[in-house]
């Protein structure tokens, strides 16, 4: 579904003296369709760079991503647009990746108006939005409702059934639960494994945390100042990274 | 000796909506020395209760009950008297680091400003004691980091000044709310550690949702939801052996322990259900659950439960 050749991202800053930091240097790695890989690494380690590279939201130094065959870091504008739809990225923080001023079911209805789903006319849309409420655990009286009104765990439930709306293949989760409460934050990443078996997703899942990486993911790439030092099957990655592992690292305080 | 007697404290917002009792009857004690954790979800209450104890609250709240602190009762201190508590004995680290320090002022200077309040230092004695400070917490090069301002810390660095704001007047007494939020596994190993090296004479009061990090750090801890505490106990009693349904809940629901989230949501703190807070999420409620509100009491090993199941 996804593979990456030798992706870089260098950002330069400063006129006089030219600094430049190795965000992603180079950086290899295949997704199967329907699988989920997890990327692990510390703050400032290049892993947020890259699941945006993936998706083309910022332009690549070099290198090529292929999405289910296409080289989309070759295409053009236009060529892109038609093929975003396919890809979508779950933010950070789910209250300011909703438009404040767009009630909850404007902001799911919006790909369907749109016309990402073909041709609906007012009464189909608003069925199927409700439709969508459901299927991610919100209720019906949600829909006229501002993002401020609701609790981040509940506009991250918003965030995905506007992302279902778009009806994806492949998605960048960027530490979605980052900002949410250890309960909530299982309440919601428990919805995405759900909704990934039954909407057949394919995954890149980006986290800090070793123990939810594993948990999310078939395949765990470990990600360190822009490179990729391990990649493999979960289980036996975490055995051999069991130092990301926050509840043992304090173990030893 | 207890440092810090809370004895039926309320803490209500009146709103449009109706009155939010974000702190409903609760009582808290601290020991010299003592470290307790304050456990719950956003919403819970936790740091309104914070924001009580040092009187930081907006002036529509309305709180009753009692903060002794050293013999006195806090919440009849004057204003006056309060703000000379604040920050020498009752110091408070404020959660988001980066929303809480003042992005137009040198983090030196920060840290410097309750010194010279407190300590009547002169402006160059108060900058050289900020320095030895953000040393003591780790900080390195830090006369040169004293001079710049917050965005050109990292996130961990901020939470480091924001810590050392809090230590500046040497309090007896430190609350910190939140201070592992957001940060990656290995910044949020240093902070804990530090934390644990520098509050090691003190008490404090530590806000969290993170039990692996009140584990590796509090004597006791405190479950809060819905505005009271359900638990409270040695904090390795309570991880172990959770009595009250939502704490078990919750521990089940860390991704080490299987990911198992509770069913539901926490009730609006304006609505409150009128008799066990947690029986509409619970999977043990029994009928009276429903209709009684259950006391707190205490339980063996001097853990105390507010449940049905143990009376």
């Amino acid at each position: 579904m996804i593979e990456v050749c030798d992706l870089k991202k260098y950002f330069s800053s400063g006129l006089l003296k030219k600094q430049c930091v190795k965000s992603v240097d180079g950086v290899s790695f295949h997704i199967a369709r329907g699988d989920t890989l997890g990327l692990v690494g510390e703050s400032g380690c290049g892993k947020t760079t890259l699941g945006r590279l993936l998706l083309r939201l910022i332009e690549p130094t070099s290198g090529q991503i292929f999405f289910d065959g296409t080289d989309i870091s070759r295409l053009n504008q236009r060529e892109l647009r038609r093929i975003r739809p396919r890809m979508q990225m779950i933010f950070q923080d789910p209250d300011s990746s909703l438009n404040p001023r767009m009630k909850i079911g404007e902001s799911i209805a919006e790909p369907f108006r749109l016309g990402l789903r073909g041709k609906s006319n007012r009464r189909e849309i608003r069925d199927r939005v409700l439709e969508l409420i459901e299927t991610v655990g919100l209720n019906p009286e949600h829909v006229n409702r501002y993002p401020h009104q609701l609790s981040g765990g509940q506009n991250q439930r918003v965030v995905l059934a506007r992302i279902l709306a778009i009806n994806p293949d492949f998605i960048v989760a960027d530490e979605p639960t980052a900002s949410l409460d250890v309960s909530v934050q299982a309440q919601i990443l428990n919805l995405i494994q759900d909704l990934k078996d039954e909407y057949d997703l394919t995954l890149l899942f980006i986290s800090h945390d070793m123990e939810i990486v594993r948990h999310m993911s078939d395949r765990i790439a470990v990600m360190e100042e822009g490179k990729i030092v391990d990649i493999g099957d979960s289980e036996i990655v975490t055995e051999a990274h069991r130092n990301l592992i926050t509840d043992s690292m304090l173990a030893r305080v | 000796m207890n440092l810090l007697n809370i004895h039926k404290l309320n803490t209500y917002f009146p709103t449009p909506d109706g009155l939010v009792k974000a702190v409903d009857h609760v009582d808290l004690k601290i020991a010299d020395s003592e470290k307790v954790g304050l456990i719950g979800e956003t919403g819970c209450g936790k740091t309104v209760l914070g924001m009580s104890i040092v009187r930081l609250l907006d002036s529509s709240a309305q709180i009753n009950g009692r903060i002794i602190y050293r013999g006195r009762d806090i919440l009849e201190l004057a204003e006056e008297d309060m703000r000379s508590l604040r920050g020498r004995e009752i110091a408070m680290i404020l959660q988001n680091p980066t929303t809480s320090l003042n992005p137009v002022m040198r983090v030196g200077d920060q840290i410097a400003e309750g010194i010279r309040l407190h300590g009547g230092l002169d402006k160059r004695a108060a900058k050289k004691r900020a320095v030895e400070i953000l040393k003591s917490v780790m900080i390195h090069d830090a006369e040169r980091r004293a001079d710049q301002y917050p965005h050109e810390f990292s996130g961990g660095m901020k939470e480091r000044a924001m810590i050392a704001i809090g230590l500046s007047c040497d309090p007896s007494i430190i609350i910190a709310d939140e201070p592992t939020k957001g940060l990656d596994a290995k910044t949020k190993t240093q902070i804990v550690k530090l934390l644990k090296g520098v509050t090691e004479h003190k008490s404090m009061l530590m806000i969290t949702h993170d039990l692996n990090v009140a584990a590796s750090i509090c004597d006791r801890v405190a479950v809060m939801y819905a505005g009271e505490i359900l638990e409270v106990g040695k904090v390795w009693d309570v991880l172990k052996n959770p009595m009250h349904p939502y704490t078990r809940g919750f521990i089940n629901s860390l991704p080490s322990r299987g990911l198992k989230p509770i069913r539901g949501s926490s009730p609006s703190l304006i609505d409150l259900p009128s008799g066990c807070r947690f029986c509409p999420r619970c999977d043990f409620a029994m009928e009276a659950c429903k209709f009684k509100h259950p006391e707190i009491t205490p339980a063996d090993d001097g853990q105390s439960v507010r449940c049905f199941l143990y009376t």
